[in-house]
């Protein structure tokens, strides 16, 4: 397996707050990382940095596009940077409000990025968003409806669609199943996990749910005040944790 | 009226206004359909009357100017009447309703029928300048948009309009590309329009007053309508026949002329019309 996105020693500090102290994290082709953390332990501000909203402090990430180049991140020209947001790239948010465009029916949301590359011929447009809106087990006759209509497990659906139909190949994901109820949670699980599977792509899911790691991650990380206390492969973490943060989160969860 | 102070102040604006001005109307110019951002002034007249057109007009007029000011494709609706009386006032230049014999023509929501010239200036009112406001609110984001050629957003409109009404719907305010480069807002011209700011032959300012941005779009410059390739632009109009000249090729207005809802179509562009029917 080859790498894919490797961040070395990557600072950001909010005031004198280290929400990211000194991380390095490797990305494989293929491969589902977790970020697991209590709120406010920097999470997502790693995922924020790693995925280029936000400029870190110090250290420096590349990342090896689809021509087997490798990219500098942080001196990436802006237009490149958000090309790649739009094609290899795809970032799925954990309210879809924040991914979907509320006012454009769900048609035009899936094909919106198909728009953004070039596509002009409005039957494959749509051909493509019927497709894609049933992989993700969304009917096709919502096609033409807006997803403010829709019920917010269909709006993260719809959100992931949007992302994958450009086929991407390194996915960030933060928290995609906050908020939801558990059985919508795991019919949703479900098909990210299959559609990771089916389509090879490298994902970085953070979420504080030990279940959803457990679930989708090939291997985990646990940070703790911006710093990365514990990694290795998912079943080991959890089984086994070494740290005694890690051994305080697992025996947390609770218990039907 | 010359080598004195009046000089200074022609036509209503200030030396160091028509000045800004003048600077904005020549970069956009030489950034054909970018918009330029003014420090654009109150006028004596609300903002959607044209408080954008009447500074552009207002930095371009000279004495020998003839000037035309038409809305809606009539020379004597109110806002015409109101601006054309408003520089006869404070400029003294001379107005005229026939399109061929004006140098600058300031118009609201159309093009004149008749074939503009290269010794022509045609200024429109545009109430709304970005023409991706209504799918991303932010203006930040909408200019780094413009500045990266990032207008797949722009088709995600038209997109929209063949989902809900099996074609293109707009019909006005039909987003063009401006010399391959720059997405504009043509104001809300009818989409019949469109094909006339293909290599116009004559200069077209574009003024924002409220939301203070000045555009151009400079001679004979590429105008093209966006669409799909399965659903091309249509410059439409209604299927009829003026009932006053009885052209066929222009673009007309449907008048209700009584109370029982009887209507008639009529050329919108009166002066047009008039020249037809004599």
């Amino acid at each position: 397996m080859e790498q894919i996105l490797k961040a070395k020693a990557i600072n950001k500090k909010f005031g004198d707050v280290y929400a990211c102290n000194n991380l390095s994290i490797e990305l494989y082709t293929g491969e589902v990382v977790g970020i697991v953390g209590e709120s406010g332990s920097g999470k997502s501000t790693l995922l924020n940095c790693l995925s280029g909203s936000l400029v870190p402090d110090g250290g420096n990430i590349t990342y090896l596009d689809r021509d087997n180049n490798w990219l500098d991140l942080l001196s990436l020209p802006e237009p490149r940077k958000r090309n790649l947001l739009r094609t290899e790239w795809a970032f799925v948010h954990q309210n879809p409000r924040d991914g979907l465009r509320m006012a454009v029916s769900a048609g035009g949301n899936i094909g919106e990025r198909l728009m953004a590359i070039g596509y002009r011929n409005y039957s494959q447009i749509r051909a493509e968003a019927t497709e894609w809106i049933e992989k993700v087990e969304i009917d096709a006759i919502r096609l033409d409806d807006k997803p403010s209509i829709f019920s917010g497990g269909m709006q993260q659906r719809l959100q992931i669609a949007k992302n994958l139909i450009t086929k991407p190949r390194l996915i960030f994901m933060d928290e995609p199943t906050g908020g939801l109820d558990v059985s919508v949670q795991a019919r949703l699980l479900d098909l990210i996990r299959s559609l990771v599977r089916e389509l090879g792509l490298s994902v970085i899911i953070v979420t504080h749910d030990l279940a959803v790691a457990r679930f989708m991650a090939n291997r985990l990380i646990v940070m703790k005040n911006g710093k990365i206390v514990e990694t290795g492969l998912t079943d080991q973490v959890l089984d086994d944790p070494q740290h005694s943060y890690t051994q305080l989160l697992v025996s947390s969860i609770l218990k039907v | 009226m010359s080598n004195s102070e009046e000089d200074f102040n022609f036509a209503y604006l200030d030396e160091q206004t028509k000045r800004m001005i003048r600077r904005a109307l020549i970069k956009a110019i030489c950034i054909p359909g970018y918009q330029v951002p003014f420090a654009s002034r109150e006028m004596p007249m609300p903002y959607g009357w044209g408080t954008g057109g009447v500074q552009v007009t207002a930095a371009c007029l000279q004495e020998t100017d003839v000037l035309k000011v038409i809305d809606q494709g009539s020379d004597d609706t109110t806002n015409a009447v109101s601006i054309r009386k408003f520089f006869e006032r404070v400029a003294g230049v001379k107005t005229t309703e026939n399109t061929g014999k004006a140098s600058v023509i300031q118009t609201r929501h159309r093009i004149p029928e008749q074939v503009l010239s290269e010794d022509q200036i045609l200024v429109y009112q545009v109430p709304i300048p970005e023409p991706l406001r209504f799918l991303e609110p932010r203006e930040t984001e909408t200019r780094v948009m413009h500045a990266l050629e990032e207008y797949g957003l722009m088709h995600v409109k038209l997109y929209e309009d063949i989902s809900i009404n099996g074609e293109i719907s707009t019909a006005y305010a039909y987003p063009v590309k401006v010399n391959d480069r720059y997405i504009m807002d043509p104001s809300p011209t009818p989409k019949f329009d469109n094909p006339k700011m293909n290599f116009c032959p004559a200069i077209q300012l574009f003024g924002a007053g409220r939301e203070q941005r000045i555009y151009a779009v400079p001679p004979y410059t590429k105008v093209i309508s966006l669409d799909f390739e399965d659903y091309p632009f249509e410059a439409s109009r209604a299927e009829k026949t003026c009932e006053i000249c009885g052209a066929t090729n222009t673009y007309l207005d449907e008048v209700v002329i009584d109370d029982k809802g009887t209507r008639m179509f009529s050329c919108s562009d009166s002066d047009y019309c008039n020249s037809q029917k004599s």
